[in-house]
């Protein structure tokens, strides 16, 4: 029993972020009808926004401190924070050690000017091309925002802690009754898990209860008939890509500390994520996030000791495999419209 | 001449002395001149053009005349190069064996992945072809390790059971791969004034393979098969209609073009008997698609001139650092100079992927056909034709543009 509430607890954290970039792919083909493969690379930017963000908190004075010496008798150097100086040591001191939350908030208009910028200078040209120019373009474009990133932070991940008060793992066990210690789970992962849901359900609360929300569904629906209405269906599309790009790039900076941010992070999440995406149903949100859970559950699952003795191996393929049969047997995914890309 | 027209001979004539004297052309600087570093004319580097030009052909087959655009294509080379080098760990060092088994076993494997992937099309059969690849690349890496050797990469070892030949040479190292007798390494080199030429024979085993693989591939393009695979991708439903299944005709360019990457797969290990499982990794299937398109997808020469293009810049162009770049701008002004240097540097060296994802992206944009359409606009640019011709130009060059 406790196995399997870990296994699903486990399952949690990869399947938010899973989760969260089927999402925003979802949601930009449902929109735009781009097959968005530079979508992993939003994932990473997000992640060195917390990155860029905890090196620009902790960018420091040098200053000599006479009445304290280093061991060999010298003046000791005492780097201080720029932000230690300006708020005081402890609104600074805080401010550092809460990095990577901030960076939300600081990720948001980042990620937002990116994605307009990427919607009007590059998508825009691709609505008439065909899918496989679309997946084309964008893997340039994810090839080369992964080789700027290279350039300025290097190929080595860079380890972005998160706040001393959710490092450590809390007992779940003990929480719901069971024998303490059976069940131990990372704090982060849960804030995780949590952060995921919120964006999610925000996200889906806004397609449903405002104007706005309800104008882009209806174009989803039929672009066409919405364009002849006389509503700018295309500026709302823009909107939409540069949220999808923020809903990416926020799963991002709360996936940094849990691991550390690397240049090619993107490329790995990306093709899972399609396949996310393709099991969910191409087009179709609750599918997304749906198939996102899932998978990340399966895959904990697929990874515990005794199915891996007994399928030795089945841990690495088990996405692909599912995604494969799905495919097969139902091919426009598990909540996939009818007519949506069936193919 | 050989059943094909007068234009796809003379391009297979021009291809055979490209390659057959690849190795003068490929070195056009003297050894002792600064520009030497961009000579291409190294054994090493010369095979792999020939190599990756063997599996971009194949990968064109497949996506340039069906439209299929398969993200999977390194499994299939990378079941070869597995096959190639038991082929020499278990039977003998002759390269020919080592080859005939690559090509099957990625046959085979592409015969298995493509029954099951071809069933969906567009966007569906490229994550398909990318799950099973990601699949074997996982595979390989972690149970499979009794065949692949996991991270370390199937290598020869001074003890294999070799059935045709022996386990170490007379002074205890391994035996080199050969063909019939010919080491793969040897070669002679020609000193000329200050040039120095390698012909090697490695490299002309290759590029004998790669002028069959190429005139095979003339005639698939050219073919009745051929010209069914055009239709599976201008209009699928008319060919239904017509009464042909496009399924069969898709699976069999499917295989042909997974054989050609098994094939790719056992030159890569007689050249250089080891595999490893990187070889599998999406991203070097990403590589030949970007081979593909920037040549030119469709076109019989374009794959050759991509791989050729990527590889030349893989290898030379990431060799340049700083020092460099300081010496070709060290007649500029000191702070011009540091200038320039720093707005060049990040574009050359390790950089030259940032160089190779924009350079795909404009051809992507603006250039759909790739250098080999690039080439007729600039050649029409030069063609004065009287005003009333243009229109049959344009007519002409359209079909041209499609081959």
């Amino acid at each position: 029993m406790d196995a399997i509430i870990l296994q699903v607890l486990n399952g949690l954290d990869k399947g938010s972020a899973y989760a969260l970039i089927a999402l925003g792919l979802t949601l930009i083909f449902g929109t735009l009808g781009v097959v968005n493969f530079a979508h992993g690379a939003l994932f990473m930017l997000g992640a060195f926004c917390a990155v860029t963000l905890n090196e620009l908190l902790r960018f420091s004075t040098e200053t000599v401190d006479p009445s304290r010496t280093d061991f060999l008798g010298n003046p000791l150097k005492v780097k201080t924070p720029y932000v230690e100086n300006w708020f005081g040591p402890d609104i600074g001191g805080a401010m550092i050690e809460w990095s990577v939350p901030l960076a939300i908030i600081f990720s948001i208009p980042v990620m937002i000017a990116v994605g307009i910028a990427m919607e009007r200078g590059l998508i825009k040209f691709f609505y008439k091309r065909p899918h496989a120019d679309q997946i084309l373009v964008t893997f340039g474009l994810a090839i080369v925002l992964q080789e700027i990133i290279k350039y300025f932070f290097g190929a080595n991940p860079i380890p972005t802690p998160a706040p001393d008060a959710f490092i450590g793992s809390f007992d779940f066990g003990a929480l719901v009754g069971m024998q303490a210690g059976s069940i131990i789970y990372p704090y982060w992962r849960l804030v995780y898990f949590a952060f995921a849901a919120l964006i999610i359900g925000g996200g889906f609360l806004f397609l449903q209860y405002t104007t706005f929300g309800m104008v882009v569904r209806a174009g989803m629906a039929d672009r066409e008939t919405v364009g002849l209405l006389g509503i700018n269906i295309d500026k709302r599309f823009t909107i939409m890509f540069a949220l999808a790009a923020c809903v990416a790039g926020l799963a991002g900076v709360m996936y940094a500390p849990i691991n550390s941010p690397n240049y090619h992070m993107g490329m790995d999440f990306l093709v899972l994520s399609f396949v996310v995406v393709v099991v969910g149903g191409m087009g179709s949100l609750p599918g997304a996030v749906a198939a996102g859970f899932l998978l990340g559950i399966l895959e904990s699952f697929a990874s515990m000791s005794q199915v891996v003795n007994l399928l030795p191996g089945i841990n690495q393929i088990i996405i692909y495999l599912v995604a494969i049969i799905i495919l097969l047997i139902r091919p426009r995914g598990l909540l996939g419209r009818k007519g949506v890309m069936e193919g | 001449m050989l059943g094909l027209n007068k234009r796809d001979t003379l391009l297979f004539a021009i291809v055979i002395a490209i390659t057959l004297l690849a190795p003068i052309i490929l070195n056009p600087f003297p050894v002792a001149s600064d520009l030497a570093q961009f000579n291409a004319g190294y054994p090493d580097l010369m095979q792999r053009f020939v190599i990756f030009g063997i599996f971009a052909i194949g990968f064109n087959i497949l996506f340039g005349l069906t439209g299929y655009l398969s993200f999977g294509h390194a499994a299939f080379l990378g079941v070869g190069s597995y096959a190639g080098v038991w082929m020499m760990k278990l039977l003998t060092m002759n390269v020919v064996p080592a080859i005939i088994v690559s090509v099957i076993f990625a046959g085979l494997f592409s015969l298995l992945v493509g029954f099951i992937s071809l069933r969906r099309s567009g966007i569906y059969f490229s994550i398909l072809t990318l799950a099973f690849a990601q699949m074997s690349f996982s595979l390989a890496y972690s149970v499979l390790t009794p065949i692949t050797n996991g991270e370390t990469g199937l290598q020869l070892s001074l003890n294999d059971p070799r059935i045709l030949g022996v386990s170490q040479t007379a002074d205890g190292s391994i035996p080199m791969t050969n063909f019939f007798g010919i080491a793969m390494r040897d070669g002679f080199e020609l000193s000329m004034g200050g040039w120095l030429f390698t012909f090697n024979a490695g490299y002309y085993l290759c590029a004998a393979i790669l002028l069959i693989a190429f005139y095979v591939s003339i005639r698939i393009f050219r073919s009745p098969f051929g010209v069914m695979l055009k239709a599976v991708k201008s209009n699928q439903q008319r060919m239904l209609y017509t009464g042909l299944n496009p399924r069969p005709y898709t699976l069999a360019a499917f295989v042909i073009s997974g054989m050609y990457a098994g094939l790719a797969g056992g030159l890569m290990v007689a050249m250089d008997p080891l595999a490893g499982a990187e070889r599998m990794q999406w991203t070097a299937s990403g590589e030949v698609v970007l081979m593909t398109i920037l040549g030119g997808t469709g076109t019989l020469i374009g794959p050759i001139l991509g791989s050729g293009v990527i590889k030349y810049f893989e290898n030379i162009f990431s060799k340049i650092n700083d020092n460099i770049l300081h010496d070709w701008f060290a007649f500029l002004p000191d702070g011009l100079e540091d200038f320039v240097v720093a707005i060049v540097y990040p574009f050359v060296g390790k950089g030259w992927h940032l160089t190779l994802g924009i350079v795909f992206m404009l051809v992507v944009i603006f250039l759909p056909g790739g250098i080999v359409e690039g080439g007729q606009r600039i050649a029409g640019l030069f063609k004065r034709k009287p005003p009333e011709d243009k229109n049959k130009t344009a007519a002409a060059s359209a079909p041209s543009a499609a081959e």
